[in-house]
């Protein structure tokens, strides 16, 4: 059990020591080694209560004129239809479901690095996870939403809830759409509930720190009544285990749900059993290179080298590497299976979507997630953030031309060429996706500057009680 | 008792009450002191006397019939209603007053919610066709057949089944005008009146008119002529039968009409005719057609050869199909008329197109073979000599009798109608016009360009034009527009085909007032002005003289829709001989540029349904192009040329241009293009304005059919075509699960041919099986609905498109929102083409909701909005839609269909009228789709249990089987085994489309048959693969 105790204005104790690690000597520490427990909480607490930065007042303005964007677009979209957009009869799905399916993408990196790195004891997580679970939220704040928004009448949404009403009809659970409302609701359920509980302690930190009144009630009725005693640290640890475990099956459940959408269907290029573990790779992959894409500004912005190291940076990367490779099996298996099934629509359609209307973004997304993440093989390009940031800005393209190519690719070419047509986005469908992006970044600005970004109370259990063994950078 | 009380309470609900109302207070000035019940006697008495008439016809002209009749057209409506209840069918006027007052006594025959059926005709470009009119509440609602008629026999076209929207088209004109200025009727016969008293003996009056088939019209122009001499008809059609006529005269020395019997015909030449579609008569011609294209029923197939100059649906049927440009076909009549035995007609030296020796030898082999059993047609644009050569080959091979039939004219006043309207120009230009009046037709938009109709109008100081809409060309131009009464409410009659008589009747009350050409012409002759009822029925009451008991007569022809007995019975007309010497030389090859040919639009016809959206809307059989029109070209001349689809080109012709968009289209001839009239018009309507280009800019009254030296100019700039369909040739080997099709031969020789070509798909489902055999606790009886349709009889014509659009209440879209692929048609022809890109073969597939048995939408909807009924349908319960769209994802068939917007107008009053009410209008963000007619299954199914008995195999017919002509779409209940749609279903060439998916629909489609000569049948794409795959 507990073997160190620290007193309540210190934040926290920890578990269980480190082990001291086997491996390669000479790893860049998780943590700047000058670092001790009170020069970590400083940093992390004063991204809040420093004075507001400029830069943080220039990228609100831009994204409040996103966010009016998204205002429009979405009302503009309830008094018309979704007519509006440019889906048609066949591909009635397009941005809606793309982005859909992106942006839950993006929401998987949280869970996973929140959970199952928790259980593996990855502690690298640390210094990260905040950032991750906040992102996944927000993200699933943007997806959650076009499931609602893509509806004929999405004033009817809640018809696809289980709720006993007076015409005795339920959802029909035979239907994908309908696991997929259980599989999102209670991914971003969970995923709250993770984020929060992790965030209680150190909202009993910022309500300790804070010097001024009213924000020391708004953080004491945050953190719940927290006082750090070892009953309190005994049911958290126990909390956040649960979780932990609660999550892990989600990280593969939320995206093999959503990949059913199309594998139970019929159509070429969706009817396929490579979906689901294809999709959770994809989400991860999808996951991974945000956080990256995140992290990499906010950590030159805040100057937090020292509490994010390119150790994180790397392993990232390598996680983005594995995941990568994964999807490009999925897509070669993809290829393959068409060829070996001798059926004549799935060879017509693996075809088309190599050489026909739509084979640049086929190709494009060969660049996007099957050659530019080759570079991470190399440790020199991974050390360097340019190409880094780069790299992963091509992936997060490349995932979205991912669903593109599924969904619209599959649908514009059915199984009747009298029903084949092309399609393209509108600009009420390009201003929602923007406009979801915008609300994306705006939630992501109101948390830096409102909680801690990074989990004080985990980043000091970084520290190693004896400074002198921690490892020198190299 | 009031001492005067001239109301009936029906009266207080006319419209026309208060104008009424003052006369009548004129006339119970002159009734003081009688009384009350005896005063509609009395004025029946009082209105014979000749100084009540004058006093009426001086103070109130346009409302003296209703007082001098003793019965009202309304009237006459409601007491037929009744008495022809008797007979089965029966009705009442339109009720549509803006006073809400209940039926105090309901008539007998009128029950809330049943609609009842009415007799009529619709006649267009001098063809009558017959139809049964459905009428929801005193408003007509949709077109049907006439089965008694002999250019219906039950079956429509899309003209009849679109006129219903014309009806309420918002855009008819509603009121008089002089100028432009709103006036009345009564201002109108006072103009006309005293235009008529000054022109004495009718000096400079002409009446321009479509072509006259109405006996009481051509009764009432006879008078007109006897009581004004000097009075002149003229007769013009844009889409004429000109040509037919001086082939005609040309053959045989006299204007005569020639019926065909396509059921006879072992053999068919047709010689640039579109008969199966742009044809007077086609819905006919069809159904005597198909009666041979399936073996099944028991008649041998007959063999077709179409030579033609662009890619008709005719073509699309044909068993040899041979393209050539329009001048050539002389020379191919010429040169098969002289091997087959008439004299004379050698074609001169090039002037005979490339035509593949063995189908050349095939045909004069089978034309020999088959004397007697053959038919040579030819097309409506093509010069008389092709038609006379015609007549020469048809006496030559002992068709006539037999399978050809000659008439006296079906047409009042046959004559050549470009000649008359020429002649008519020409005394306009020369002032010699005082009074014109045109009865409909569209002169100003659709006349030749060279004789310019416009300018010549303005040259005629009184000039009156009756048509439906003000907003047109023509009634723009016009001293006075007259408002028209659309034919479903007016009276009227014609004569079609062999002759036979049909009626025209109303199903409502004129919305606007409009009234009939007989109204009118009435004015010319009559004391006063009659109603158009008193009109018709007074020409047939002076016909039938001897007839004891006319009005039984009258109504019973009423309700037969035609009058037993008027047809025409065969003249044994010869061709004079020496024929060869008279006709005149066959045409040069051009020397320069193309050739192009104008051709009625599929759609639109000659213009007048411009402001029909949902014609507008109707893919275009072959380009599948919707609202446009389009210069139809070659490919590899197009390539020539430097221009591709979408390309604007300048079009030259004869030193007058327009800007057109091209269109490549599958099977066009080289060095031809075909031009579509009836496009282009300023005035036309809110839906009709400015659409396409105009054709009639081009065409001039020497060449208005086929012209030579036309030059494209490519503009360098696009113009978007709204096609509902990309345009593919299809892989005949692969595409099996799609179109299947054989050749009679090899049917006949391996009955399993459609079969073998199956992929082999399991019948394994995890879902249960559904159970058919016992009834929902609800009914008595347990149903399997499903359906058949046969791709070998289908001839692409639509009408089963738009009928659907007019039962189910299915909106348009418009051009922008098919440009995105988001048309609504339930029901679409796919039309598939394969092998040479030139001269293809073509496959109409019908498509619509196949009712899977293992339906894919049915487990992918979230909301059970679309599901499993337990008589097999599959059921859309817009109610519960939400909109997802994932059903039509992974619907195979892609039938289902999307309100991304609002797209039904809701907010049109006229409109309203239209709908029909069994039918739910469905708002944005619902999904919808073919229902097999549920409303017809639950109506059928409501009267079989009422009548304690189960409905039969064949009882119900949806809608798009209803307009169908060529028999491809049945309908039934399959678990009556001696069903027709069960008996097609065991047929040996029913296959499911995409059965490999097992989504078991129980749609099944027959194989295409073709009969080509046996000597080319192996080279047919079929025989290439006999081995198993899959």
């Amino acid at each position: 059990m507990a073997d160190i105790t620290r007193t309540r204005e210190e934040g926290g104790f920890i578990l269980e020591p480190s082990p001291t690690r086997p491996g390669p000597p000479a790893k860049i520490p998780l943590l700047h080694p000058a670092h001790n427990y009170e020069t970590v909480t400083r940093k992390i607490t004063s991204l809040v209560f420093n004075r507001t930065p400029s830069g943080w007042y220039i990228g609100m303005a831009i994204l409040g004129l996103g966010m009016m964007l998204f205002t429009a677009s979405v009302g503009y979209l309830f008094a018309r239809g979704v007519g509006i957009w440019g889906i048609n009869i066949p591909v009635a799905w397009g941005f809606d479901i793309i982005n859909f399916v992106w942006w839950i993408g993006i929401g998987h990196a949280g869970t996973l690095i929140s959970a199952i790195l928790l259980l593996l004891h990855q502690e690298w997580r640390t210094s990260i996870n905040r950032i991750a679970e906040s992102m996944t939220l927000f993200a699933v704040a943007c997806a959650g939403m076009y499931p609602i928004l893509h509806l004929g009448r999405p004033w009817l949404a809640y018809w696809l809830l289980p709720y006993p009403s007076p015409t005795n009809l339920w959802p029909q659970f035979r239907s994908p759409l309908v696991w997929d409302v259980f599989a999102v609701s209670t991914y971003a359920t969970v995923s709250l509930l993770f984020w929060y509980t992790g965030l209680v302690p150190d909202l009993a930190t910022m309500r300790d720190r804070t010097k001024n009144r009213f924000l020391r009630v708004v953080y004491g009725m945050g953190s719940l009544g927290w006082r750090g005693s070892a009953r309190h640290w005994n049911n958290y640890q126990m909390a956040y285990l649960l979780l932990a475990g609660l999550s892990t099956p989600l990280v593969v459940s939320v995206h093999s749900v959503v990949s059913f959408d199309f594998a139970v269907s019929i159509l070429p290029g969706w009817h396929s059993t490579i979906f689901p573990p294809y999709f959770v790779a994809g989400a991860i992959f999808a996951g991974f290179a945000m956080v990256l894409t995140i992290v990499i500004p906010l950590r030159a912005f805040y100057r937090l080298h020292d509490l994010i190291t390119m150790r994180h940076i790397d392993n990232m990367a390598k996680v983005t590497l594995v995941t990568g490779l994964v999807v490009a099996y999925g897509y070669l298996s993809e290829i393959f299976f068409a060829y070996y099934s001798g059926e004549y629509f799935e060879k017509f359609f693996i075809t088309n979507r190599i050489t026909g209307a739509y084979a640049w973004s086929f190709w494009a997304l060969i660049l996007c997630n099957v050659i530019a993440p080759q570079f991470l093989w190399s440790k020199r390009v991974r050390h360097n953030l340019p190409a880094v940031f780069l790299l992963m800005m091509f992936v997060n393209i490349g995932m979205w031309l991912e669903r593109f190519v599924i969904i619209v690719g599959s649908l514009h070419r059915g199984h009747l060429p009298s029903s084949w047509a092309q399609y393209a986005g509108t600009f009420w469908d390009w201003s929602l996706f923007l406009g979801t992006m915008a609300l994306f970044l705006f939630l992501f600005f109101l948390f830096i500057r409102a909680l801690p970004a990074i989990a004080i109370f985990e980043t000091r259990e970084l520290i190693h009680p004896d400074q002198s063994q921690t490892e020198t950078p190299a | 008792m009031p001492s005067i009380d001239l109301h009936t309470p029906d009266e207080l609900t006319e419209p026309r009450t208060r104008e009424k109302n003052i006369a009548n207070a004129v006339l119970a000035r002159r009734l003081k002191g009688k009384k009350g019940k005896e005063y509609w006697r009395s004025l029946e008495e009082l209105a014979d006397t000749k100084e009540f008439r004058e006093i009426i016809r001086k103070n109130f002209p346009s409302r003296a019939a209703e007082f001098i009749d003793s019965m009202s057209r309304r009237r006459f409506l409601k007491l037929m209603g009744a008495s022809l209840a008797l007979a089965g069918v029966s009705g009442c006027a339109s009720r549509q007053p803006d006073s809400i007052v209940p039926y105090v006594e309901k008539p007998e025959v009128l029950i809330p919610g049943r609609p009842l059926f009415y007799a009529t005709a619709m006649t267009l470009g001098g063809a009558t066709i017959g139809q049964l009119v459905e009428q929801h509440d005193g408003r007509p609602t949709k077109v049907e057949g006439n089965p008694n008629h002999p250019n219906s026999l039950g079956a429509t076209d899309v003209f009849s089944q679109t006129t219903i929207l014309d009806l309420y088209d918002p855009d008819r004109s509603e009121v008089v005008r002089e100028q432009g200025r709103i006036s009345t009727w009564d201002d109108f016969i006072v103009a006309l009146r005293s235009q008529l008293d000054r022109l004495r003996g009718g000096r400079g009056v002409r009446v321009l008119t479509d072509t006259v088939v109405s006996p009481t019209m051509a009764s009432q122009i006879q008078e007109m002529l006897r009581a004004l001499p000097q009075a002149r008809l003229h007769q013009y059609e844009p889409v004429s039968e000109d040509n037919t006529r001086e082939g005609s005269r040309l053959a045989f020395g006299s204007y005569l009409n020639t019926l065909y019997r396509f059921d006879r015909a072992d053999v068919i030449l047709s010689l640039d005719a579109d008969f199966l579609a742009g044809f007077p008569h086609n819905i006919r011609y069809i159904q005597d057609w198909w009666k041979r294209r399936r073996p099944e029923d028991g008649a041998s197939m007959s063999r077709f050869y179409q030579a033609e100059s662009t890619h008709t649906n005719t073509g699309a049927k044909a068993d040899h199909r041979l393209p050539m440009t329009a001048r050539q076909v002389e020379g191919f009549a010429r040169q098969v008329a002289s091997r087959i035995g008439v004299g004379g007609v050698e074609p001169a030296a090039g002037t005979v197109p490339q035509v593949n020796p063995a189908i050349l030898d095939g045909l004069l082999g089978d034309l020999q073979g088959h004397r007697g059993r053959s038919i040579v047609i030819a097309g409506l644009h093509q010069p008389p000599a092709v038609h006379a050569l015609a007549h020469a080959m048809n006496e030559a091979l002992g068709n006539v009798g037999q399978t050809v039939f000659h008439t006296q004219p079906v047409e009042a006043f046959p004559t050549n109608q470009t000649g008359s309207l020429q002649e008519l120009v020409r005394d306009m230009n020369q002032a010699r016009v005082e009074l014109l009046l045109i009865l409909d037709g569209n002169p100003v938009f659709n006349s030749p360009a060279d004789l310019d109709f416009g300018a010549a109008l303005e040259k005629v100081p009184f000039s009156a034009h009756l048509s439906e809409y003000f907003n047109n060309e023509t009634s723009q131009r016009t001293t006075w527009h007259l408002p028209k009464a659309h034919y479903l409410e007016s009276w009227s009659d014609a004569r079609t085909f062999d002759g036979t008589v049909s009626f025209v009747q109303p199903l409502i009350e004129p919305l606007y007032g409009g009234r009939t050409a007989h109204e009118i012409l009435g004015l010319f002759t009559g004391e006063t002005n009659s109603p158009g009822y008193e009109i018709v029925r007074e020409f047939w009451q002076g016909r039938r003289r001897t007839n004891p008991d006319f009005d039984t007569w009258f109504r019973t022809a009423l309700h037969q829709g035609v009058v037993e007995g008027t047809h025409y019975s065969p003249t044994n007309a010869r061709v004079r001989p020496g024929l060869a010497q008279r006709l005149p030389q066959a045409p040069a090859p051009a020397a320069e540029g193309l050739e192009v040919v104008f051709r009625p639009d599929p759609s639109l016809y000659d213009g007048r349904f411009a402001n029909n959206g949902w014609l507008q809307e109707l893919p275009k059989p072959i380009s599948k192009l919707t609202w446009d029109n389009a210069v139809l070209i070659n490919k590899d001349t197009a390539h020539e040329l430097g221009v591709k689809s979408e390309d604007l080109v300048r079009v030259e012709y004869n030193g007058r241009s327009v800007n057109a968009p091209v269109f490549e289209l599958v099977g066009q001839p080289a060095g031809t293009v075909t031009i579509h009239l009836g496009y282009g018009r300023g005035a036309a309507g809110r839906v009709g304005d400015n659409i396409g280009f105009d054709a009639y800019a081009l065409r001039t009254s020497d060449a208005p059919w086929i012209g030579t030296g036309l030059r494209l100019t490519p503009l360098n700039e696009r113009y978007r075509l709204a096609t509902t369909q990309i345009h593919n040739l299809i892989d005949a080997y692969e595409d099996r699960d799609i179109i299947r099709h054989a050749t009679y031969q090899q049917l006949r020789q391996n009955p399993n041919v459609i079969h073998d070509q199956q992929h082999h798909g399991g019948t394994v489902s995890m879902f249960p099986e559904y159970d058919y055999d016992h009834p929902h606790v609800a009914n008595k009886h347990a149903y399997k609905w499903g359906m058949a349709i046969d791709m070998s009889t289908c001839v692409g014509c639509n009408a089963c498109v738009v009928a659907c659009q007019a039962e189910n209440n299915i909106p348009i879209v418009g051009k922008g929102e098919v440009l995105m692929q988001r048309e609504m048609h339930w029901l679409r022809i796919d039309a598939y083409f394969s092998g040479d890109e030139a001269n293809p073969e073509t496959y109409f597939q019908p498509m619509l909701c196949q009712h899977c048995e293992k339906a894919p939408c049915e487990v992918v909807c979230p909301v059970e909005a679309t599901v499993h009924s337990n008589e097999g349908l599959n059921d859309m319960v817009y109610n519960r839609c939400v909109g997802t769209k994932y059903c039509s994802n992974n619907c195979p068939y892609k039938v289902r269909r999307f309100n991304f917007l609002q797209y039904n107008d809701v907010s049109t009053p006229s409109l309203k009228l239209l709908r029909n009410p069994d039918v739910t209008v469905r708002e944005r963000g619902v999904m919808e789709k073919c229902t097999y007619c549920v409303q017809r299954i639950a109506r059928a199914r409501i009267n079989a249990e009422r009548e304690d008995r189960a409905v039969g195999g064949d009882e119900i017919k949806t809608a798009c089987q209803a307009a169908c002509p060529a028999g491809a779409i049945i309908f039934g209940d399959l678990n009556q085994e001696n069903s027709q749609v069960a008996r097609l279903h065991r047929e040996n060439r029913a296959y499911s489309v995409l059965g490999v998916l097992n989504t078991q629909p129980r749609t099944a489609y027959m194989a295409k048959l073709n009969n080509p000569i046996d000597a080319l049948a192996p080279s047919e794409p079929t025989e290439t693969e006999e081995e198993p795959h899959g």
